[in-house]
């Protein structure tokens, strides 16, 4: 799959590497954008941003894997990410789950055959106060309950 | 009490600049350049202002350690990273007041004779995110960013720069890396970022609410702030709480207030009519409180260091009586054995060791010399990293298992888990 930044991409990559001091400093802002796009960052990807920034495909790759964030397959068209932790645990965050597993017949860490969903446990994300929640794209789904998770479904095509 | 973090929050149209001008909002900067940089950091220092991200520094002390003259330029680095369980003070406040936090960039800014600030700020806060940038966007088209800001000669650009999903780049040196573009991995100190920051620059890490607290003690004094709280424990302190409550949230309280009166006046006592029975005072790696020890303790640095435990960021966590200590330090071990940079050994193999030890007590396959294993781990590991990580995971075993042994006894013993589990709803 090849990949290629386009030439306002281009104006805008020398726009953030502006900011820094190290043109390095740019991987993250660049790798938003490279997802933000594509839903995902492929090899020729990884090699677009490395060459652009000057650096090896492997020094952006090592950083791709560290940051949970970073799909390196494509992914479902829409990434329910469960917060799995304390907070959200304490008010049934693992029945939340079990309800999600049961609803699209697919386990935390699969995606539904017609591309539609991705299930995910995530860590914290800061909304303990709105407990039990979900990630989906950019918005926060919180204070769950299985009416609002039916309705969510429904909306996300 | 009258608030000074959460004094517009709930207002419509907070987030706008108009809303906070007319509040009195950015009201701290003609005081602030009458003022020579050194005076503001001495300001600072007398107002007793501690960090509020968790270690509890005192934030004038550490502006101090920047270094004048050395013909680099300083950084200010905004931790807006907030990802430690029970933790959405931070969050708060970008949703509800950003001005505050621009207002006490340009504070900080202007005593570190800093030019250029960077907000580091968690990838899953992109809405977080976009609310800042708006409010950047005003404040540089009203000349409060910028050259020569409000004509007074003094230069300031503020940059955003997004994480992508990594506990430990709250850590500040592990911050400093992932600004750099590389993995978030903490870095040896010394030499510390004061000396040796960003890009090999002298450079302060702040959490948001220190700086969103700096404008109220430019325009008030730091006696004023130092008059609230008690002790060393000065001025306000915002508690995100969750769990167990009947009312979950950021509540404002000057530091020093009893936490009886704060779970019953602030956050509607415990829910379902139950009783309490322990308590995360400060965020998800500080050891936990039986509910008797919190009954008698109060919210200020050195009351709850001296109960045994931290204040840590002000993410407190509330556990009912029904909730199981065995199943909740498990949840916790996979937390921290997820979010491990790897970078140590000592941490790298002590959370697993950890997360797979607490997964067989859990599970009801626990042997009684595994309590024994988890206190050795727990002193194996504390203090022997590069950062305090590898403590944060330490600090909740400990605690966990010596003040609520006779549960993890009990799951050896039957075999099983005792309890239910927590309820959906």
């Amino acid at each position: 799959m090849a990949f290629t930044f386009s030439g306002p991409q281009l104006e805008q990559i020398e726009t953030i590497c502006a900011r820094y001091p190290a043109r390095r400093a740019a991987i993250l802002p660049v790798l938003w954008m490279v997802q933000e796009q594509e839903g995902w960052i492929s090899a020729e990807a990884t090699e677009a941003v490395a060459k652009v920034l000057d650096l090896t495909p492997a020094a952006v790759y090592e950083v791709i894997t560290f940051y949970t964030m970073f799909q390196r397959k494509s992914c479902a068209r829409h990434h329910l990410q469960v917060c799995r932790t304390l907070p959200c645990w304490l008010r049934g965050s693992a029945k939340l789950l079990a309800y999600l597993e049961k609803k699209l017949g697919i386990k935390a860490g699969e995606q539904t055959a017609d591309g539609r969903f991705k299930l995910s446990t995530v860590e914290c994300l800061a909304s303990c106060g709105t407990a039990p929640m979900m990630q989906a794209g950019h918005r926060y789904y919180e204070e769950l309950t299985p009416e609002k998770v039916d309705k969510i479904l429904e909306e996300l095509k | 009490m009258e608030p000074i973090l959460t004094k517009n929050w709930g207002k419509p149209n907070s987030r706008k600049l108009v809303t906070y001008v007319e509040s009195g909002g950015y009201g701290s900067l003609k005081k602030l350049f009458q003022m020579s940089p050194a005076q503001v950091i001495d300001e600072v220092k007398a107002s007793g202002l501690r960090g509020r991200g968790g270690a509890g520094f005192p934030a004038g002390v550490k502006w101090g350690f920047v270094p004048k003259n050395t013909g680099k330029p300083v950084y200010l680095v905004v931790n807006a990273d907030e990802s430690e369980p029970g933790t959405f003070k931070d969050r708060a406040i970008f949703e509800n007041d950003p001005h505050m936090l621009i207002e006490g960039i340009i504070c900080a800014c202007y005593a570190l004779s800093s030019h250029v600030c960077y907000v580091y700020i968690r990838g899953e806060f992109f809405l977080q995110w976009e609310i800042f940038e708006a409010a950047l966007q005003e404040a540089r088209s009203n000349g409060l960013l910028g050259t020569n800001i409000k004509g007074s000669g003094f230069d300031l650009e503020i940059h955003t720069h997004r994480g992508a999903g990594a506990y430990i780049c709250g850590e500040e040196t592990a911050l400093l890396e992932s600004l750099e573009g590389k993995r978030g991995l903490p870095r040896i100190k010394p030499p510390f970022p004061a000396v040796k920051g960003a890009f090999g620059c002298p450079t302060t890490v702040n959490n948001v609410e220190t700086i969103a607290s700096v404008p109220w003690i430019i325009e008030h004094g730091a006696k004023a702030y130092a008059a609230i709280g008690v002790g060393k424990s000065t001025g306000t302190k915002l508690w995100s709480v969750c769990g167990h409550v009947n009312r979950p949230g950021v509540y404002e309280i000057p530091l020093g207030f009893p936490f009886r009166t704060f779970l019953q006046e602030y956050c509607g006592g415990v829910w379902k009519g139950r009783k309490l029975k322990a308590v995360i005072v400060g965020g998800s790696s500080v050891p936990v409180l039986t509910a008797n020890e919190a009954m008698q303790v109060n919210l200020d640095y050195e009351s709850l260091q001296a109960a045994g435990t931290l204040l840590g960021s002000g993410g407190m966590i509330v556990l009912d009586e029904t909730t199981c200590m065995v199943a909740a330090l498990d949840n916790l071990s996979d937390f921290y054995h997820h979010e491990s940079c790897g970078q140590c050994t000592p941490c790298r193999e002590g959370t697993g060791w950890v997360e797979k030890i607490m997964n067989r007590v859990d599970q009801g396959h626990g042997l009684t010399e595994d309590l024994g294993l988890l206190l050795d781990l727990a002193d194996n590991m504390q203090g022997r990293t590069i950062c305090t990580f590898a403590d944060a995971l330490a600090m909740p075993v400990r605690s966990f298992v010596q003040r609520f042994r006779s549960e993890f006894e009990e799951h050896i013993k039957l075999g099983r888990c005792p309890f239910a589990g927590p309820e959906w709803m």
